[in-house]
């Protein structure tokens, strides 16, 4: 049976970590590499890096960050932010992402993600997408719409976010990464019904994220009850990043709340080179 | 005797950091192979991969990398497939149009169908920790558990024709291949170097078969 994930992500600019990650005991919380380390100790099923730097020039030092990462983490990574390319894309698979997540620009160049998605492969292929909700002219969120945003949620697209998902599942991508603007960095919890009706309608694993705020949230973003989130996957930041709890933690309560999760797995067997 | 070493063949897959890196904390040397003769030369050969399967089958043929792999396999040097890497061992694959594979394993490689068996609906791509139960005489088997959870993550797998080659097992509304061993060859569908302990379990126990067919 396949299990549940658990996503932390980190943003990045120019090689270092921002949001400041304060928990980890003897390590440099700027260092993304490092954090990494430490998230793989607890078991983490994936991790995410964002990248948020603002000039493309600097995107060798990206590349740098990740060739490490995949040098000393032996996880599944996931590489978003500021691609542009097929070959930026390319690059950030040569560096050792397992997988690319791309936003703006599927927006802006609508050949991109079915042509990733021939060269590369879906697999491999995220869409990311910014969710806001849509309001009436009272400001009241209109029920069971949201709008697509890049630049942070600051740019509305016109697209709805559900005919979205489902144009790019479509056309190739393999995984949606769903962030809701309206519950980014609440932790209020994760909009539920923006998940249910994304999951419904696209038959690609769905990623929760935005307002992960406890390991319930979590469990209502996984679950697959008729008013749960039916994600295959969380992303959380701030939950994990400040030392509120851990990986480990969070998949035990979300354990205990029916959701299958992956156990914890034993120690790494000593290998013969150490 | 110093450190067995294995050729990681480099046939424009992708990058092979994790693969590489993880194989020599397991206790193996590593070469990259993108000519035959680190093939012809190595205690065993590991093929890595990510991507299509015509691309696959199209850079293992360009430098004559498939005719060096059928010289070790015939020679019994242990073979490591992971993900693209026990695809290609089968006559064909589906992927982007009909293509031949290596044809060393009988059966065919297929993308999962939308729905599975009872009619519910199954998310495609299968991305994510899922079981594998391992059965079978591999000398492998004798160093893994009976089950361990690996990542995954790919649309199409490996549909043998014998079921005698399974050696892992692994559900996802139905029950798939995940793991297959025939003569000198144990592939698997999943990613161990993506699979922190459960993974090096695995690879170290390659290590161990690698040196004790030295």
């Amino acid at each position: 049976m396949l299990l549940k994930r658990i996503i932390p992500c980190l943003d990045v600019d120019q090689g270092r970590v921002v949001k400041g990650v304060r928990y980890v005991d003897h390590v440099d919380c700027g260092d993304p590499v490092q954090v990494a380390q430490v998230y793989e100790e607890q078991e983490a099923d994936e991790i995410t890096f964002l990248d948020i730097t603002a000039s493309h020039e600097e995107r060798g030092i990206l590349l740098d960050v990740v060739s490490r990462t995949a040098e000393t983490v032996f996880m599944p990574l996931t590489v978003g932010g500021g691609v542009r390319s097929l070959q930026d894309i390319r690059d950030l698979l040569n560096a050792g992402a397992d997988k690319v997540s791309i936003m703006t620009a599927a927006v802006n160049d609508p050949d991109l993600v079915p042509e990733a998605a021939v060269k590369i492969g879906s697999a491999n292929l995220v869409l990311a997408i910014d969710a806001r909700a849509v309001r009436d002219a009272s400001g009241h969120p209109v029920e069971g719409r949201w709008e697509v945003c890049t630049h942070g949620g600051r740019r509305p697209t016109g697209l709805d976010a559900v005919d979205w998902a489902a144009h790019n599942a479509e056309a190739g991508a393999g995984e949606i990464l769903l962030t809701s603007m309206d519950r980014d960095g609440t932790k209020s919890g994760y909009d539920l019904g923006l998940l249910r009706a994304v999951s419904e309608r696209v038959s690609i694993p769905v990623i929760a994220s935005g307002g992960g705020g406890s390991a319930a949230d979590l469990a209502a973003a996984l679950g697959e009850g008729p008013e749960e989130g039916c994600a295959q996957a969380a992303l959380a930041a701030s939950i994990f990043h400040f030392g509120e709890t851990t990986v480990a933690a969070v998949k035990e309560e979300l354990a205990a709340r029916g959701i299958a999760v992956r156990p914890p797995s034993g120690r790494l067997s000593s290998s013969n080179s150490d | 005797m110093g450190r067995a070493r294995v050729a990681l063949v480099d046939y424009g897959g992708g990058n092979l950091r994790s693969v590489a890196k993880s194989l020599e904390r397991s206790g193996l040397d590593v070469e990259l192979a993108s000519e035959a003769s680190v093939i012809d030369r190595a205690d065993g050969i590991v093929l890595p991969g990510a991507g299509a399967f015509a691309d696959g089958m199209a850079g293992l043929r360009r430098n004559q990398l498939d005719e060096a792999l059928l010289k070790a396999l015939e020679a019994g040097r242990p073979y490591l497939g992971l993900c693209l890497g026990v695809q290609l061992l089968f006559e064909q694959g589906e992927e982007h149009g009909l293509t031949n594979g290596l044809g060393l394993v009988k059966g065919q490689v297929q993308r999962f169908a939308d729905v599975d068996s009872e009619g519910h609906r199954r998310r495609v791509p299968h991305i994510g920790w899922n079981e594998v139960r391992f059965s079978g005489g591999h000398p492998m088997l004798e160093h893994l558990p009976e089950r361990d959870f690996f990542y995954f993550v790919h649309s199409y797998r490996p549909v043998p024709a014998d079921e005698r080659v399974v050696v892992g097992r692994t559900q996802y509304g139905d029950e798939f291949a995940s793991a297959i061993a025939q003569d000198s060859i144990f592939a698997v569908q999943f990613h161990p170097e993506k699979s922190q302990h459960a993974g090096f379990r695995l690879l170290n126990a390659y290590c161990s078969w690698v040196e004790s067919s030295r």
